[in-house]
């Protein structure tokens, strides 16, 4: 797939996003955009998937993932990103968008296995839990020879969570060479910039001293880097050292408004916002 | 009174450890991880026949709880070990979001719980384990009673579909089940038929409740004696047809008051049938350090305070 063509998905993507937190008044379009381009370009072009498609024309989804690259989202916050992404991919309809953070629905406020959504393979939310949970698939891979990778993205505020450290010296010492750990580098959580809250300080460098290999992608709101960052990141793996990426993004990136700041972390936008964000998005999947 | 006797004394974490034994040779799917408590848990036989199947975590519960989520994402039966009190509150939120809720099929399997941890004294003598498991929504839980019974429960769990909570302890116990049992996972065990007093216990309390029956038996009192081993599901059924015949029950565990079986069962009376009922648990109290028969007595765990708790709630019946 072209870059204009994951593009042009991203933008539609961005829509879901606004449109969802919009339609129920809540939920975290901050980060959700800022990833937009990394789930993008995972689901859609970096990530081997299943492709076969079965009751109502969307993709089969199997929970153990055997033969599948796996993706798995910790910072569960930005679960409008992740269902707009599963939706588009095919996991299901995109109609069912609509139903987010609403009573009876599968795409609760944050991710879960709960509601049976196709697509997820863990609950998250509480902070701090994807990357333990992604060792042990990865470990589940190597137990079934299956040389596919497992992927798994936290925010950089999360990184103050303590059990983060207790995975990160794991994955090394045990070799964990098939797990890509993706950090969001925004620079931003709920009270305010990191550095601020609590300065993670040379995350880099923590992880290389943990034994990891690391590597940034300096523009992770560009298609173009970001697509690029991560087929240098396939070459580097299964060399027995896990890999961190330091994915620099903006915090509302897409929307002007949303941008530069703490603020639209876990913020709706109203009508008159609403418009304003849609008219920077252009539609080129058809909205739900 | 139903006679039982043993001829040896064996801790149940050595059940947990020799059904592990038996698991890594017989079940491909079963692996194990431990939080550098291997020697505690008796799981070295089926480290060592099987080293790619086991994962030493360090000292690091949370990410323990987390890996063991997803060996079972892959299709694996993990069962991730530690002390009870590091593998339940101390990564209750783990356990809640990554296993419970997310519905993986881990069986978390803890020793050294309640009292007869002994010396090394409160700091690691959960005693609120069960009624954190219990209050968890989609897991079950177990606290076997003897070396027998831990095995074969350990067995019955590689082919029980789903979160669960498998306690046992440190302290050598009698043996006295039957060592080829098939282990029902919320299915009560009729240790002994009677018709004044209905004993239910669960754990290292069984063998006292047994004790306590035979003194009780001298005086002129037929105890029934239930074993629940699952705390949950509760088997409901058997307490109630139990208590409709007797009339009055003592609830035994090494467990605080709050929340545990006692709380359980008195929870199955309240809606159902009522009944008076006393309590053979430690009483909002921490413990402390000491041998294990003095902790006991001292908490009032022994088959002497059964007694006395069963002549008592019998005195209360109308």
């Amino acid at each position: 797939m072209q870059i204009k063509e994951l593009a042009d998905i991203a933008s539609q993507v961005r829509r879901d996003i606004v449109r969802m937190v919009h339609g129920c008044n809540s939920g975290h379009p901050g980060g959700s955009l800022g990833c937009t381009d990394l789930l993008v370009a995972l689901y859609f072009q970096q990530m081997k998937i299943n492709n076969r498609r079965g009751k109502g024309g969307h993709l089969t989804f199997k929970m153990d993932g055997n033969g599948e690259d796996i993706f798995f989202l910790s910072n569960g916050h930005i679960s409008p990103l992740f269902y707009s992404v599963l939706a588009r991919r095919g996991y299901f309809d995109p109609a069912e968008l609509a139903t987010f953070r609403k009573l009876n629905s599968r795409l609760q406020g944050h991710p879960t296995t709960h509601e049976h959504l196709p697509g997820i393979r863990v609950a998250s939310g509480s902070l701090g839990q994807g990357m333990s949970v992604a060792i042990g698939t990865a470990l589940a891979k190597k137990l079934n020879g299956d040389d596919k990778l497992v992927y798994v993205l936290m925010g950089d505020g999360e990184q103050q969570e303590g059990q983060v450290w207790e995975a990160a010296q794991f994955a090394p010492h045990h070799k964990v060479d098939n797990l890509v750990a993706i950090i969001d580098f925004n620079g931003q959580q709920i009270d305010g910039s990191t550095n601020q809250v609590m300065n993670n300080r040379d995350l880099k460098a923590k992880y290389k001293a943990f034994g990891w290999k690391t590597m940034d992608i300096k523009a992770g709101n560009d298609m173009e880097e970001v697509v690029k960052g991560l087929r240098k990141a396939k070459r580097l793996m299964g060399k027995g050292e896990p890999l961190m990426i330091l994915l620099h993004t903006e915090m509302g990136a897409g929307v002007d408004f949303m941008m530069g700041s703490h603020k639209w972390h876990g913020v709706a936008p109203n009508d008159e916002q609403l418009a304003a964000a849609l008219a920077q998005l252009p539609e080129t999947l058809g909205d739900y | 009174m139903k006679k039982y006797t043993y001829t040896e004394q064996k801790d149940t974490r050595s059940g947990f450890g020799d059904g592990m034994t038996e698991l890594g040779r017989t079940n491909p799917k079963v692996v194990t991880l431990c939080a550098d408590l291997v020697g505690s848990l008796k799981t070295t036989t089926f480290i060592k026949e099987n080293p790619n199947r086991f994962f030493q975590t360090g000292i690091a519960e949370a990410n323990m709880m987390g890996i063991a989520a997803g060996l079972a994402i892959g299709g694996y039966i993990p069962y991730p070990t530690t002390f009870a009190n590091f593998g339940s509150g101390r990564v209750y939120d783990q356990i809640r979001q990554s296993i419970a809720y997310s519905d993986k099929n881990v069986k978390i399997a803890v020793s050294h719980a309640g009292l007869t941890l002994g010396e090394d004294g409160a700091t690691h003598q959960i005693l609120e384990d069960l009624a954190m498991m219990r209050a968890m929504p989609n897991m079950t839980v177990i606290n076997p009673c003897d070396y027998n019974q831990t095995k074969a429960a350990t067995l019955a769990l590689a082919d029980h579909v789903g979160p669960a909570y498998l306690r046992f302890g440190r302290p050598v116990v009698p043996v006295f089940t039957d060592p080829d049992q098939k282990f029902e996972i919320g299915k009560a065990w009729m240790v002994n038929e009677g018709k004044d007093v209905s004993i239910f216990a669960t754990g290292h309390l069984v063998w006292e409740a047994i004790l306590a029956g035979e003194i009780l038996a001298e005086k002129g009192i037929d105890a029934e004696i239930i074993n629940i081993h699952t705390i949950k599901p509760l088997d409901t059924a058997a307490i109630l047809k139990s208590v409709r015949k007797t009339k009055c029950v003592v609830s035994c565990e090494e467990h605080q008051a709050n929340g545990g079986l006692g709380d359980a069962i008195a929870q199955t009376l309240a809606t159902n049938f009522l009944a008076p009922q006393e309590y053979i648990a430690v009483k909002d109290s921490f413990g402390e350090s000491g041998k294990p028969s003095e902790l006991m007595k001292k908490y009032g765990l022994s088959s002497s305070n059964i007694v006395e708790a069963a002549l008592k709630v019998i005195s209360r019946k109308q």
